[in-house]
């Protein structure tokens, strides 16, 4: 792969031979980089995790916290100053399961920040337990006689909640992911992008293989700002839909409903204590 | 007839109800008259857990002198129960005079000696509902201290213009009948209160802990907050949300405190300052953001307002036990700041700092509070901006630019993402200069050596602590915190010369020159609020100070002057 401006040179990366991570980060390599994004007004916020190590092979602002953590902060960072791209991405047990309170309060608060989830139905780093999206009967050195809950579905979950863009994509599929992100980062509003991917060290279940099988990509005869058809296609049986589900533009986001930038956008940051206010506010107080 | 005649300068009113009685619409109402008129005033208030019904206090300490503290002693009550007179029985005397509707207060017979009897049930049904008694009660209290009847209406147009003017027009009727009550029993004789007034009050402000951290946060340059509520720390929310627009704070109600410790981090990385209000509970959950906050070298504050623990504790009350928690909550090791402010001027002052140390070293810094503290209103002066000015440790950065940067204090420049032509990088891992993941040894012990470094330099901006009485006294009273003013005036009350009070605001790290405090004291006497004497300990373990008695209360109320004074005595 040619040079792209937001390749840090890194190349001991952490992740395991033929892992779908790599698909990912050159999908999101291209994506900003068609977008026209400078790597000093992106801050890419993860937890903890595979996945969560991206930002760290990639040359860009990091915020790189706690497991289940990534939204919280991402969220502050954007509501700070919201001339940054902030994309908070992870795996899904990190996002759906130590965050998922997160997760769901984010699509309520609606900052303007793209969700990534690497999303492979696995634990990998702790070396193979079942994640939320594991399938039932799913077998692993934990869930020994295999997975008895209900798999989480974080697409029916997001179309639930209104979220205000709501994707899946095969990291196998490089232009179509692309093409994808691309659409999510520049959603005004919470976007959330799932990416299905293979782990190939712990789940010999869900493979590349797999995933091709069981998917198909959305075509026009879907009408992505129906949420009740988005809700149908993200709760189907076997074949596991591809694109974009669910998009309503017209939700205000948490910057912009914010007092503080009702009337002036000058970030939060950029603005001087009013010490003329304060003075007049200990002096009510007489 | 009965006459009670006082003459002191020094009165204590307490109000007791249900919840939903309007026991806390009086204490606001009275606690800004009484100042307007040129008293001095002390309040606070004890609650039970809930929304309705149970017993309820709040006092009003009403002087020709500065007051700060609580008292037991009570010289004029007011029950709107007898629930509500139960609650307070214990600290009823022969001097109190009660002031209340006999027929609710004794149906069984007059079994209260001396209450005075005023048909509140009559007179609030003439006016349109039960509602109305507290309004009576203020009107009664404001003619028994000849406060100005226009000061009142002005208040009351203030504060209920927004509801109609037919809800100012009944509340005004309401302090009418009360107040023409309260004449009656001037003019009768059986109640007569002389109080000399304080003209030095004129300029002072009211205001209570909670108002004393937001305003401190203000002047601290706070303009991020994300909270989730819990009491008793929920007043700084509210506060710092009620002026959010005013001074361009971001304040968001958080899905839980984890979420709002993170968030907060969020914010500063991004070139915010933030602040988290907590209790204990909520802290709990805040633990591995604090610990975030250590190893990715972020400022941040926190206003952890106790209450007794464990787990949900007694919600409502007061207590001193979450210093070690404090101390010592995070996994892994790294510097912290820990203020403890007693007096509501340093409440202000050290939540202001506490921005300032925290971004100048970037240090999770506490400011530590409780219940009786939160809820208390005094008068004092004017607090000084006029050093306004707020110094932002934040750097422009080039290309090549290192968040972690090693230098001689152990402080590296902070940037801010988009701020330069640099990237910031921070990571909860441990990590090299650049901020990358690290699993280099070496590096490790370079990373935690300047972290840890960074509280030489913290050390030496400590706070000393403050004493009170003669430098070479055989006897220290060691307090810190909200006991402090409590302390202070229990001393005082013994008059020894031989006695003295330390009060430290600065719990951790400690001064310096801690030490030198004790040199003449052969009787080291600590009072805290806990069961454990947990600032005995971390004096021994950082000062090597050893206490030799110690006066400690835990249940879940804060001492009393007179309790304390007796206490004192006991151990002197």
């Amino acid at each position: 792969m040619e040079t792209n401006i937001f390749d840090s040179g890194v190349r001991d990366m952490a992740w395991c031979p033929g892992c779908g991570n790599f698909g990912i980060r050159n999908a999101i390599m291209k994506a900003l980089t068609e977008l026209g994004i400078e790597p000093r007004n992106l801050v890419m916020v993860s937890g903890i995790g595979q996945a969560a190590k991206m930002p760290h092979y990639l040359r860009c602002n990091t915020f790189n916290g706690l497991h289940g953590r990534a939204l919280p902060p991402a969220t502050g960072i954007k509501a700070s100053n919201p001339g940054l791209t902030v994309i908070a991405e992870s795996g899904d047990g990190d996002m759906y399961g130590e965050g998922g309170n997160h997760f769901m309060s984010t699509i309520r608060r609606n900052p303007d920040i793209t969700n990534i989830v690497h999303d492979n139905m696995v634990y990998g780093l702790t070396k193979g337990q079942a994640s939320p999206t594991s399938p039932r009967g799913f077998v692993t050195p934990v869930q020994v006689n295999g997975v008895i809950l209900e798999p989480f579905n974080p697409l029916a979950v997001a179309v639930a909640l209104d979220a205000s863009f709501v994707a899946r994509a095969f990291s196998g599929d490089m232009d179509k992911t692309v093409d994808i992100l691309k659409k999510a980062i520049t959603h005004k509003g919470y976007a959330l992008v799932d990416i299905l991917h293979p782990c190939v060290s712990f789940n010999k279940i869900n493979t590349f293989a797999w995933f091709r099988e069981h998917t198909y990509y959305l075509d026009d005869s879907h009408d992505f700002h129906d949420r009740n058809a988005a809700f149908t296609r993200a709760t189907e049986k076997g074949r596991l839909p591809l694109g974009i589900l669910y998009e309503n533009p017209d939700k205000p986001t948490f910057e912009e409903s914010l007092a503080v930038y009702q009337d002036s956008a000058s970030p939060i940051i950029k603005r001087e204590l009013n010490m003329e206010k304060l003075s007049e506010l200990i002096d009510s107080k007489q | 007839m009965i006459s009670f005649p006082v003459k002191k300068d020094d009165i204590t009113i307490v109000l007791c109800g249900a919840a939903g009685q309007g026991v806390q619409t009086v204490e606001q109402l009275l606690t800004h008259l009484f100042k307007q008129t040129g008293y001095n005033l002390f309040s606070t208030k004890e609650y039970m857990s809930r929304v309705r019904g149970g017993s309820n206090s709040t006092e009003l300490r009403v002087s020709s002198h500065k007051v700060q503290a609580y008292l037991d002693t009570i010289d004029l009550l007011f029950p709107l129960s007898r629930e509500a007179l139960d609650h307070v029985r214990r600290r009823i005397s022969p001097g109190t005079i009660i002031i209340g509707e006999k027929e609710k207060l004794a149906p069984g017979g007059d079994d209260i000696p001396g209450i005075v009897d005023i048909p509140l049930s009559g007179l609030s049904q003439k006016i349109g509902g039960a509602i109305y008694s507290n309004i009576i009660i203020v009107g009664v209290i404001a003619a028994l201290f000849n406060i100005d009847r226009k000061a009142i209406e002005e208040y009351l147009r203030d504060r209920f213009g927004k509801k109609g003017e037919q809800v100012v027009a009944k509340n005004i009727e309401a302090v009418d009948a009360g107040y023409e009550f309260g004449d009656g029993l001037t003019s009768s004789g059986t109640v007569s209160i002389e109080l000399t007034r304080d003209a030095g009050v004129e300029d002072d402000i009211i205001i209570n802990g909670g108002e004393a951290v937001g305003l401190g946060a203000i002047a601290g340059g706070c303009n991020f907050m994300s909270s989730y509520p819990m009491t008793p720390s929920t007043p700084v929310l509210t506060f710092l949300a009620q002026h959010s627009k005013e001074f361009g704070i971001i304040v968001e109600q958080a899905e839980d405190e984890i979420a709002a410790i993170n968030m907060t981090l969020g914010a500063w990385y991004a070139g915010a300052r933030g602040l988290v209000t907590t209790s204990g509970g909520g802290f709990a959950l805040m633990a591995e953001g604090l610990s975030l906050a250590g190893i990715i070298e972020s400022p941040m504050v926190i206003h952890l307002a106790q209450r007794p623990g464990p787990a949900t504790g007694l919600p409502t009350r007061t207590e001193q036990g979450d210093l070690e928690f404090a101390l010592y909550a995070g996994h892994g090791e790294f510097p912290r700041v820990l203020f403890a402010p007693g007096t509501l001027e340093d409440a202000f002052h050290l939540t202001r700092k506490a921005f300032a140390v925290a971004d100048k070293y970037q240090v999770p810094v506490f400011v530590l509070t409780d219940q009786y503290f939160i809820d208390s209103y005094y008068n004092i002066p004017q607090l000084d901006i006029s050093d306004g000015k707020i110094d932002r440790h934040i750097v422009e950065t080039d290309t090549g630019y290192k968040r972690y940067a090693f230098s001689d204090s152990g402080i590296s420049p902070r940037g801010i993402p988009g701020l330069g032509k640099g990237l910031v990088v921070v990571d909860s891992d441990e990590h090299d200069e650049e901020g990358h993941i690290t699993e280099n040894h070496d590096m490790r012990i370079r990373m935690m050596d300047k972290r840890l470094k960074k509280l030489d330099a913290v050390v030496n901006e400590a706070v000393p602590p403050e004493l009170i009485g003669k430098k070479d006294a055989s006897t220290v009273v060691i307090c810190w915190g909200s006991t402090f003013p409590i302390v202070r005036e229990a001393v005082e009350r013994l008059s020894r010369n031989d006695m003295a009070v330390l009060y430290f605001k600065q719990v951790y790290p400690l001064h310096p020159g801690t030490g030198s405090f004790f040199k003449h004291a052969r009787k080291r006497v600590i009072v805290e609020n806990n069961a454990t004497s947990q600032f005995g300990r971390l004096l021994k373990l950082h000062a090597d100070i050893d206490i030799t008695t110690r006066i400690l209360k835990y249940d879940g109320l804060p001492f009393s002057v007179e309790e304390l004074e007796k206490r004192l005595l006991e151990v002197i």
